[in-house]
């Protein structure tokens, strides 16, 4: 009944997307493990790695785009709650990897033998539990989130501030994570993994369901954020964007508003995150660095904020020109990043599909 | 205190003062708004009109003074602005404030008295209930041809209402209105005038206004306020013929 009151508020743009999504959810990874190499329809193995790690980017741009679009929360920090959700998924899959580390010892991971540790730190205690490990992908993130929520919003932090607090979490994050006695393998961070749920991680199989779990990820976290945002507490998450004070005197409790809403975004990042490190086999301090999240933002202004859409669709369109322009022009990308930033606020400040929304409701408008 | 009916008053201030880095824009402020009164409030500009609203609604915390509500039964400076929202206050801005990008009708339907709570918001349905009331609101402020054009379209004066609609939505057991006639016609003023009286047979009203032709329009006791403390109190023809007010008015 939820899905049939969904479906029938989705604009066209939604309804694009939701059928392309389930296309290339079912598509893909049959064009790669049906079809053989040398297909005209076949989709390689690399292929799809690619495209799965732009799904879980879409969800992360998403996530952004619920408390930036419709909250006004100018978030600087997202790739943090993605960063955390990969690590939790990542002490998962090194806690599953046993006896077959270089140093074959069951329960230490190998950069734990290596520093010459003993025993297994608390944090990672009950990571070889599969249930566990994914509670924890979304509580790790949430948690952060509530915290510096809680604390931010309640003392009226809004705008820039908040902006540059979210931002200096991530970066202070990044600090730790590379240190070795934080315990999560210091700047080489986790990799070497060898199968998720008893699946070896390399298959070929494997990444092409990987794949499809992205997809429909995608797809939940869009009908998670599409139910929000058209309910009335939507309304008043976009209240609060453009008069919080007024908001406030209407009686609404703008900082628990937007704490709910920077928990639930933060928990999907983290999702995000902990679908990602599976397929691309590695989560390091980098995924904490300050860039990641700022680039968020851009996949997100390009697509066009407040659309959710738009987010999805930006994150997938200027990493592909990054897959396409680092292989062509590799010292290049980020000037073209930040000159396509630039252009987009100046031209397109709705964004791809904020502007041709726009476009095609003026001519409905006009007889 | 909480509990304790120590006034008739609904609204009780007393020895209020505000500094601003020294600057009082409140100095030993004194009001009492009966229940079921429309007081009308005149003053120079920078009198404190303004920060009066914003020291009842709980923007600005009192340096001093008492701020009661409901025959003394809560301390209004001890509350945030949402919890003076939810015990029947509400309040039209200086400059019309109203959610531009949603549309007329939304902007209703969030005033609407409902639970203000994230899990109630989230789960409310529309009901029969909810548009009736939001018809007869459409009403009573003339924006019925309005109804989906996002607020961000509607002439100054049309917000100017749309706001006072959203404070009878909340139904709220005082209204406070911070300049409602400022950049309208004088029909429209007329008006407004017409439908704050019609407002007050069921709510307290306190109005701020400079418009003097308005103030008589609505025929109520007037308080003129002047460097943050009450300069004179009567009807409006009782305070015009009073000298010192003349003086503040003229002087200037
Ligand atoms: N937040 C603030 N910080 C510093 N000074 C302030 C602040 N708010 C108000 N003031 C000052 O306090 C005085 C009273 O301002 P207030 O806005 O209450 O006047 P008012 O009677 O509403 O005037 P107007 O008719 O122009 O709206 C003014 O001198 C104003 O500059
Ligand atoms: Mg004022």
């Amino acid at each position: 009944m939820i899905v049939q009151r969904l479906a029938g508020r989705l604009g066209l743009s939604e309804r694009i997307f939701v059928a392309v999504v389930v296309a290339l959810c079912v598509l893909v990874p049959l064009a790669n493990l049906v079809f053989p190499p040398g297909s005209p329809f076949h989709v390689s193995n690399a292929s799809v790695v690619l495209y799965g790690k732009w799904m879980t980017y879409a969800l992360l741009a998403l996530s952004l785009d619920l408390v930036w679009g419709y909250c006004g929360i100018l978030s600087l920090g997202h790739g943090a709650f993605f960063a955390l959700g990969g690590y939790a998924m990542g002490m998962y899959l090194m806690r599953s990897i046993g006896t077959r580390g270089v140093y074959g010892n069951a329960i230490l991971p190998d950069f734990m033998v290596f520093l010459n540790w003993k025993e297994l730190p608390y944090a990672w205690y009950f990571f070889d539990w599969f249930g566990y490990a994914m509670l924890m992908v979304m509580f790790v993130p949430g948690l952060l989130a509530f915290v510096l929520g809680w604390f931010a919003f309640r003392s009226r932090v809004t705008g820039v501030y908040l902006s540059i607090i979210t931002q200096a979490v991530t970066f202070a994050l990044q600090l730790s994570f590379f240190r070795n006695d934080m315990g999560f393998g210091g700047n080489n961070g986790l990799t070497d993994f060898k199968d998720l749920l008893g699946f070896p991680v390399q298959a070929q199989s494997t990444r092409a369901v990987l794949f499809a779990l992205s997809a429909l990820a995608l797809l939940g976290g869009f009908a998670i954020a599409k139910a929000i945002v058209s309910s009335k507490l939507g309304l008043v998450l976009i209240a609060i964007r453009d008069a919080e004070t007024r908001t406030r005197f209407l009686g609404y409790r703008v900082e628990r508003f937007k704490l709910f809403v920077f928990v639930v975004s933060a928990v999907m990042a983290g999702i995000a995150g902990a679908l990602y490190v599976p397929q691309v086999g590695i989560i390091n301090p980098s995924e904490f660095s300050p860039a990641n999240s700022i680039e968020a933002v851009i996949w997100v202004a390009v697509g066009g904020r407040g659309t959710l859409t738009g987010a999805a669709l930006g994150a997938v369109l200027v990493n592909a020109s990054k897959t396409w322009l680092t292989a062509a022009l590799p010292t290049l990308w980020l000037f073209v990043l930040g000159a396509l930033f630039i252009l987009v606020t100046l031209f397109l400040p709705k964004g791809i599909v904020g502007t041709l929304g726009a476009w095609f409701a003026d001519r409905r408008g006009k007889p | 205190m909480i509990g304790r009916k120590t006034t008739d008053a609904l609204l009780y201030l007393d020895g209020v003062t505000v500094s601003f880095d020294g600057f009082r824009a409140l100095n030993k402020l004194a009001l009492l708004i009966a229940p079921g009164e429309m007081r009308a409030i005149v003053g120079p500009n920078g009198a404190g009109k303004t920060t009066m609203m914003d020291v009842i609604t709980g923007k600005t915390r009192p340096d001093e003074g008492d701020v009661l509500f409901d025959g003394g039964e809560f301390d209004l400076t001890k509350l945030d602005e949402a919890a003076i929202a939810e015990l029947g206050i509400g309040r039209k801005f200086q400059k019309p404030t109203v959610f531009e990008s949603h549309t007329v009708e939304d902007n209703l339907r969030l005033a609407l008295k409902a639970p203000r709570k994230v899990l109630p918001t989230l789960t409310a349905r529309r009901n029969a209930e909810e548009k009736a009331r939001i018809d007869e609101l459409l009403a009573t402020v003339k924006l019925d041809a309005q109804r989906r054009t996002p607020a961000g379209g509607l002439s100054h004066g049309q917000k100017q209402w749309l706001e006072i609609g959203m404070l009878l939505a909340q139904d709220p057991a005082l209204l406070l209105v911070d300049e409602p006639v400022a950049g309208m016609t004088d029909a429209e003023t007329f008006e407004t005038a017409e439908l704050l009286k019609r407002i007050n047979r069921t709510h307290s009203v306190v109005v701020v206004e400079h418009d003097m032709a308005f103030v008589r329009e609505l025929g109520v006791k007037v308080t003129v306020l002047h460097e943050g403390s009450v300069l004179a109190e009567g009807t409006i023809d009782q305070v015009s013929a009073d000298e010192r007010v003349v003086e503040v008015y003229l002087g200037r």
